[in-house]
């Protein structure tokens, strides 16, 4: 750090107001319309370390879109098209007894930095009173078994790591709980 | 499985914070039961964490900025401006930065279901603001001061008057909630919140500044708050402590 001036800020928690600031009207829990004949239902609940819900949290998620690009301009795989209003990004309070909920797209394969493809996977961030920085984790997909074998990250895992960020099918949707702590902690991230 | 590629080296939150609090703080209690465990996987930058979400274009309504013309008659308490420069690790002003706020009213009330605090409503303030930074990285909130408040943490706990604040940067690992604090709080020694950073010219970063430029004669005291995102990627190499 040459210079002091530009040393990053710290986080703090969100605390258990950010309903307030967050979950407002402007970004919102469907990355796609709901009608969107691809669109697929994501659900699962924020746990504590003792199996408690966490009703004062906030789920993230951002991902590339169904073939594989992110609508950013780090992302310059042009010939890969990112279609009008797809932004990627969502956002699901947990007020309901840790119950979030979204509905979007299954994205595409990213690649790795080695080049090879990696697993179709959401990158999950999470924010609550007691986190005094967000998690990060992500979740990968029940119906991709050779792709996630095969994956950079969730291939170098434990199977008990890896069990912890596969969603389940359920109810012809996804159900992907985060354990905070404890029995079946969820796999959590540096970034 | 597992031979193709790199291993994945599991590290220990606290050699990897740089200037943020650890997960695992026992003096805010909320943190107990809410930071994992096992060691953390780090994680090598793919274009999934090289990418954020883009907001440069959002539309917004045009009083979002100022939460003291939100209702039909003005908040009480203290007028205040807040601004500064949403900036890179480099330096660089990030234009097109959404910047959402939340806080407290001027009694110490928060406009939400869970707030008990025996400290009256406002019913012409609801203490939520958002923002696009301009091409010099500017952004800029006119709101009422918040009031600090106690909260159930230790005996007589009391938070210092705060903002909330929420940023996005450019990639993921800028992703940033933080909050924003006023100069001279008596309540900073005591606050477990402000204190779970270790680094004191970071924690220090938090603390907004008065300045008299900024202040508007006969309206609002201006309240200086500039944020550099980025350089917050985990890393094995510490920052130093000054601790």
């Amino acid at each position: 750090m040459t210079d002091p001036t530009l040393l990053p800020a710290p986080s703090q928690t969100s605390g258990p107001f950010l309903s307030i600031g967050l979950l407002r009207d402007h970004i919102g829990s469907s990355v796609v319309s709901d009608d969107d004949p691809r669109a697929i239902r994501i659900r699962g609940r924020l746990l504590d370390g003792n199996g408690e819900a966490v009703p004062d949290g906030m789920i993230e998620i951002w991902h590339a879109n169904a073939a594989g690009r992110y609508a950013h301009p780090e992302d310059t795989r042009t010939d890969i098209p990112v279609e009008e209003g797809f932004l990627g990004f969502g956002r699901s309070g947990t007020v309901d007894d840790g119950w979030f909920e979204f509905v979007t797209v299954k994205p595409g394969r990213v690649p790795a930095p080695d080049g090879e493809l990696q697993a179709p996977h959401v990158v999950v961030l999470v924010f609550a009173r007691g986190l005094l920085k967000q998690l990060v984790t992500r979740l990968y997909f029940p119906d991709e078994p050779e792709a996630n074998a095969s994956d950079p990250v969730l291939s170098e895992l434990d199977e008990s790591e890896r069990a912890t960020l596969i969603a389940q099918a359920e109810d012809g949707g996804l159900r992907f709980d985060i354990h905070l702590q404890g029995d079946g902690e969820t796999t959590f991230f540096a970034v | 499985m597992g031979s193709r590629h790199s291993p994945l080296a599991r590290v220990r939150d606290e050699d990897v914070l740089g200037v943020d609090p650890p997960y695992d703080y026992p003096d805010y209690v909320g943190t107990r039961l809410r930071h994992p465990k096992e060691p953390l996987v780090l994680l090598p930058h793919t274009l999934s964490e090289r990418t954020a979400p883009v907001y440069g274009d959002m539309a917004l309504g045009e009083l979002d900025y100022d939460l003291t013309r939100q209702h039909a008659g003005e908040p009480l308490g203290e007028r205040i401006s807040v601004s500064g420069r949403v900036l890179g690790s480099d330096g660089r002003p990030l234009r097109g930065q959404l910047v959402e706020i939340w806080q407290a009213n001027a009694a110490g009330r928060y406009r939400h279901s869970v707030d008990n605090h025996d400290a009256p409503l406002d019913p012409n303030f609801t203490g939520a603001g958002r923002c696009l930074t301009d091409a010099n990285g500017e952004y800029r909130f006119v709101t009422m001061k918040p009031g600090a408040y106690p909260w159930g943490n230790h005996p007589n706990a009391w938070r210092p008057a705060h903002i909330h604040f929420s940023l996005f940067g450019q990639a993921i690992p800028d992703r940033l909630v933080t909050q924003m604090y006023f100069p001279g709080d008596p309540l900073f020694p005591f606050d477990p919140i402000f204190n779970s950073i270790r680094n004191d010219k970071a924690r220090e970063r938090l603390i907004s500044t008065f300045e008299l430029d900024l202040t508007e004669p006969e309206w609002s005291l201006g309240f200086r708050f500039d944020i550099v995102l980025g350089g917050r990627s985990a890393t094995p190499l510490e920052e130093p402590h000054d601790d």
